[in-house]
């Protein structure tokens, strides 16, 4: 009698089930849907939604903190130092610019998001924007190159630099050369050994 | 019809060629039809939208998708037995198209006024176990040949309730012919078999618990036999793939496809032809007449359809033996009791 019972409750149970789960979508078959019809309609971001990167480079001073916070090394910076004569200004949070940076890429593609280059901007002046929308036929196209530089003016403070560097290190050879002269003409005089160590310091105070 | 046009073109084998032509336009139109209803239903019942921008609301997107199939390239496996690989999705849409032949979409219409049309739509649509079981033999890839060998197992099994189920409104009607069947139910929503018949009232209501648990199990037995949600076993996406017919593409996967439809359609016919009056007006004869039979037909039919799509988005996947437990355990002892009952009843 039982197993009779099973039987004729399983089947109720079957056919009371699928009707249940029936009312349940049928039900769901005239709720609104959920759906964002995408490119016509986009969801507002968040506040602090991280995406594409963005660099102010009138703010930026070329220490590389943010090429090295990278973790993925996405960033790639090169500067040049700027002649003592050269007046760069000053960045907007008040911080002095002592370095053209010729060179400030960002390879999108590469980028994870993480935004760790972000807080360890002394002047902020790397950000994440709301874009994400810049998708690409050619994954060269998202190398982002933000310096400001022209090639001419790039190669020209190159130049500079070098040669500057150039005039400083002939400068520091021949104060060096002239210390040892010195020291040499010292040594060779008759005073007695307690001189030597007062004698030579010349060379670091060279440098700028 | 069949005079109308052999009265309008002669008598030509053209006249064979309109008649065994017109379920095959209707198919193809209610594919597209369904293709799309399928989408809408089961993204809204999942709270989605689905196609919103191929045409208003993505209505051509059914015709976007046979245009992409006909491009496609036509792959074919090199371990595949070629031949039968190539013939067993025409062959599974002749099985289903073949009992098309038998359906009467209208009191004017029907393919073949046979004697014999609810056992020769039995018959024929056995066909199609041969091509899902040639589909997936020739495929060589096991998860083929599970799925055909599921589909062979569950088709055989819904065969005979199926066929029981159909039994009982042949000997309420005394007749196989469809069209009689039909005939039968004429004269309003109180007449259809479903509901007991045109009969002495008090004979109507001891029938109508049976007719009614019969023409449910036929319904369930019709899901089982169209491979469809409950019962898609044979095509079990998460665990074999796309079953049968994993390997095919382009056109030869579009047949399929529309075979899939159309077999929808016609086990949705023959329910609707022997228990809900088929092209017959529910409202007597308001609204009755050829046309409207078509329309009516078409209606019954589409409703079935539609319960099919809802059923396949709401209920999970039967188990093997769960499936065997539903035909062999609960469908046919029912039946059995089912066509006992009507036997008694009706020689009282």
């Amino acid at each position: 009698m039982n197993a009779v019972r099973t039987y004729f409750k399983t089947i109720w149970l079957g056919v009371y089930t699928a009707l249940v789960g029936m009312r349940l979508t049928f039900r769901h078959l005239f709720t609104p849907a959920v759906t964002v019809q995408y490119p016509d309609v986009k969801l507002k971001l968040p506040e602090r939604a991280r995406n594409r990167l963005y660099v102010n480079m009138d703010d930026c001073i070329g220490c590389f903190q943010c090429d090295m916070a990278c973790p993925v090394d996405c960033i790639y910076i090169e500067t040049a130092k700027a002649l003592p004569t050269d007046d760069l200004g000053i960045t907007s949070t008040g911080h002095k610019k002592r370095l053209w940076v010729p060179k400030f890429d960002i390879d999108i593609a590469k980028c994870c998001y993480c935004g760790l280059c972000v807080p360890v901007c002394p002047t902020e002046c790397i950000v994440m924007t709301d874009v994400y929308e810049f998708s690409e036929f050619n994954r060269h196209h998202l190398i982002y190159n933000y310096a400001t530089l022209t090639p001419a003016e790039i190669v020209d403070v190159k130049a500079k630099a070098t040669a500057y560097e150039k005039e400083q290190a002939t400068k520091k050879a021949e104060a060096t050369a002239e210390a040892a002269k010195a020291k040499a003409a010292a040594a060779s005089a008759p005073t007695s050994g307690t001189a030597p160590a007062s004698a030579p310091p010349a060379p670091p105070s060279e440098k700028k | 019809m069949e005079e109308l046009i052999r009265s309008l073109i002669g008598d030509s084998i053209l006249v064979y060629v309109l008649m065994a032509a017109l379920p095959l336009v209707f198919v193809l139109l209610y594919a597209l039809v369904t293709l799309y209803m399928e989408m809408k239903v089961s993204a809204h019942i999942q709270d989605r939208l689905a196609y919103m921008y191929t045409g208003w609301h993505g209505v051509l997107q059914p015709v976007a998708d046979i245009l992409k199939l006909i491009q496609k390239e036509d792959t074919i496996p090199t371990a595949a037995n070629k031949p039968l690989f190539i013939i067993a999705p025409y062959l599974v849409f002749i099985g289903t198209y073949a009992g098309f032949a038998a359906i009467p979409f209208s009191s004017m219409y029907v393919g073949s006024n046979i004697n014999i049309g609810a056992l020769y739509i039995i018959a024929v649509s056995s066909i199609v176990v041969v091509g899902i079981l040639m589909a997936g033999w020739a495929s060589n890839n096991k998860w083929s040949l599970f799925g055909a060998m599921r589909s062979a197992a569950q088709l055989v099994s819904y065969e005979i309730p199926s066929a029981l189920a159909i039994l009982v409104a042949v000997m309420i009607t005394g007749s196989m012919n469809l069209q009689e069947i039909n005939q039968f139910q004429d004269g309003g929503i109180q007449n259809w078999l479903a509901f007991g018949g045109p009969l002495p009232i008090a004979k109507k209501l001891l029938l109508m618990p049976f007719t009614l648990t019969t023409f449910f199990i036929l319904f369930v037995a019709s899901l089982a036999e169209v491979n469809r949600t409950p019962f898609d076993l044979p095509e079990a996406e998460s665990e074999l793939v796309q079953g049968f017919n994993t390997e095919y593409s382009g056109m030869k996967f579009a047949i399929f496809y529309v075979a899939e439809y159309a077999n929808m359609f016609l086990v949705s016919g023959v329910a609707a032809t022997l228990f809900l009056g088929g092209w017959t007006s529910p409202f007597g004869s308001f609204m009755s007449g050829p046309v409207w039979g078509v329309f009516w037909f078409v209606a019954k039919g589409m409703v079935f359809v539609f319960l099919q799509i809802w059923l396949r988005w709401t209920l999970p996947r039967l188990r093997v033996d769960q499936l065997m437990y539903a035909s062999w355990k609960v469908m046919m002892p029912f039946l059995f009791v089912c066509i006992l009952a009507v036997g008694l009843i009706l020689s009282l």
